[in-house]
């Protein structure tokens, strides 16, 4: 929880990492991609504050003690939902797999959400294991990063019939939530990786599912925003817009922020930290104190309420993941406008 | 060959490329800080070598660019041979080879592409055309242009600026009119004019997108900076 001006924020990140990418776990003959891939990582990391930025050393390992010192003690975060990225073509234990989330969540009770993944590609042997990971980590979730290179192949898409296969078990799992994360690789390979219609078109087949897109489908957010405003259960994932933008370039967070309040708006945007890329402690206390300038330029777009970042900072993740939210975090209870209009309904009837 | 005369081609050389762009941000990839270095031998052999912001950098705008820097240097009169290294990259020994074999995208990827990349770049210069008519259209509506003034307005009246040059050459590259009778607003996909009624909306994806080629820019250039602390001369 954090609390500013007597305001209490309830906390959850929901986009967070415990990886392994400390050279040990370098798949031999691959050694360039987990490299590239780290590095690549950590250079994100330094459009935070200065302050907050690791050694590569620290950044390819960091400990159990850092993350629940970070996250937890410092970072103001109530419960944080871990998001699995395999990547064991170049990671041999794989990168952040959902045995090593949990493996921590179970040390630290009521702390973490584990979250698992399937890959469409791993055909029935896929399906076995989602069922596994659900049955044995409660996953509610998944993360699906479509950039993965699997056996050859350099992507999939959530439009293709092999995934809606995996979806439809997950759904019949009981998982809820589906967060998509894409990548710069696809098959076939000339097309856009970035490109979001394929989580239309899932998330039209799949009413009952929450699509959350991770880094608001950056660098495409003007498609994310097209579709985000056309299907109800299509969500805008904060991570990398706060971490990347907020404090490297203002100016622009402030236009991402405007045009994802008014194409998406504030019920359906979760903050999350992206850690271990950034810190939370940052970002949470950066974005309660931040407010749309006022500039000439940005002067029709919406101003924050302090209800609006209690929604991003928890309040809409916690309602995704059914977290139980103290009362002294919530919302004071002003009925809704459509909730006064039926009530005037009502009266009237009567 | 003297020194003087190589110093002219190097020039020449890096003239040439400031007309290659980054597909996705619009910029030529000189202004971006793209190209790390343009030699240039005596007999003509010029030698370009670039570098993105990541190393996993999408590997369909890395082999365009690399691509076009190749045509582009081929071109300059006293080039006699071009070779193209894209460095630090997870393709950049299939997209190298490629563009040195005048390979094609769909031969450098065997068996991972469906198709060269034209209606890729025509995806994103159609982007560019969006961004492009926020940055002329937010001017005129800041001086009191409504949707109708908007819809019936021409290339010809609106006052020139480089925004607007820049938005009828992107125009141009898909085939679409840009003469100055031709409209200030249409669809980029059909070219249709856009009526009246769905200016507000039209102007709003625009918006959008200009802010989201922006945001890239600017967390690609802060990577990019990151990458290569040093040598930075712009």
């Amino acid at each position: 929880m954090y609390t500013k001006d007597g305001e209490k924020y309830f906390i959850v990140d929901s986009h967070m990492h415990y990886w392994d990418a400390t050279p040990a776990n370098w798949v031999k003959g691959a050694e360039q991609y987990a490299k590239g891939w780290i590095e690549c990582f950590h250079a994100y990391q330094s459009l935070g504050p200065k302050e907050t930025h690791w050694t590569i050393e620290k950044f390819e390992g960091y400990t159990e003690d850092d993350l629940m010192k970070d996250v937890f003690e410092d970072g103001h975060v109530d419960i944080a939902v871990f998001q699995p990225t395999y990547l064991k073509e170049w990671y041999t234990e794989g990168f952040n797999t959902t045995e090593r989330n949990a493996a921590l969540g179970e040390k630290h009770p009521g702390k973490f959400i584990a979250n698992t993944r399937f890959d469409p590609r791993d055909g029935d042997n896929g399906l076995d294991e989602l069922r596994r990971n659900v049955e044995r980590y409660g996953s509610k979730g998944l993360k699906l990063y479509t950039a993965e290179w699997n056996n050859g192949s350099r992507g999939y898409k959530l439009s293709d019939p092999a995934t809606y296969r995996f979806l439809e078990a997950a759904q019949n799992l009981g998982i809820k939530n589906v967060h998509v994360h894409k990548g710069p690789t696809i098959w076939p390979l000339d097309k856009d990786a970035f490109d979001v219609s394929d989580v239309d078109h899932a998330a039209t087949d799949f009413p009952e599912l929450n699509f959350i897109v991770e880094h608001v489908g950056l660098p495409r957010i003007e498609d994310f925003c097209f579709m985000a405003t056309q299907e109800p259960n299509v969500y805008a994932g904060l991570s990398v817009v706060i971490g990347g933008l907020m404090h490297a370039r203002p100016k622009f967070f402030a236009k991402v922020m405007g045009e994802l309040l008014f194409w998406v708006g504030e019920d359906k945007m979760t903050f999350g930290s992206d850690y271990g890329i950034w810190e939370p402690k940052w970002q949470v206390e950066g974005f309660v104190d931040w407010q749309m300038p006022d500039d000439d330029e940005l002067s029709d777009y919406q101003k924050l309420t302090t209800a609006t970042k209690k929604k991003i900072l928890g309040l809409n993740a916690a309602r995704l993941y059914d977290i139980e939210v103290p009362a002294e975090c919530q919302l004071a209870t002003v009925p809704s406008a459509r909730e006064a209009e039926d009530s005037a309904a009502l009266v009237t009837e009567s | 060959m003297t020194v003087t005369s190589t110093e002219t081609v190097v020039s020449a050389a890096l003239a040439a490329l400031t007309t290659v762009r980054d597909p996705e941000l619009d910029q030529p990839i000189t202004t971006l800080g793209f190209v790390a270095s343009c030699t240039v031998s005596g007999d003509g052999q010029a030698v370009v070598r670039l570098r993105l912001p990541t190393f996993y950098c999408a590997p369909n705008f890395s082999y365009l660019m690399a691509a076009d820097a190749y045509d582009a240097v081929t071109g300059v009169p006293g080039v006699t041979a071009a070779e193209i290294l894209l460095e630090d990259h997870f393709a950049a020994a299939e997209i190298n080879a490629g563009v040195a074999a005048q390979a094609g995208f769909v031969a450098s990827f065997d068996g991972e592409a469906d198709g060269e990349l034209d209606e890729l770049r025509a995806q994103f210069i159609r982007k560019a055309v969006m961004a492009g008519t926020d940055q002329v259209c937010r001017p005129l509506v800041d001086h009191g242009a409504t949707p109708a003034d908007l819809a019936n307005l021409t290339l010809g009246a609106v006052p020139a600026s480089p925004e607007l040059d820049r938005l009828r050459q992107r125009r141009a590259d898909l085939g679409l009119p840009a003469e100055n009778e031709s409209p200030l607003l249409l669809d980029p996909l059909t070219g249709n004019r856009i009526p009246e009624s769905s200016v507000p909306l039209h102007l709003r994806k625009a918006r959008v997108t200009q802010a989201g080629i922006e945001a890239n820019t600017s967390m690609c250039t802060g990577m990019l900076k990151a990458r290569y602390p040093q040598g930075w001369t712009t």
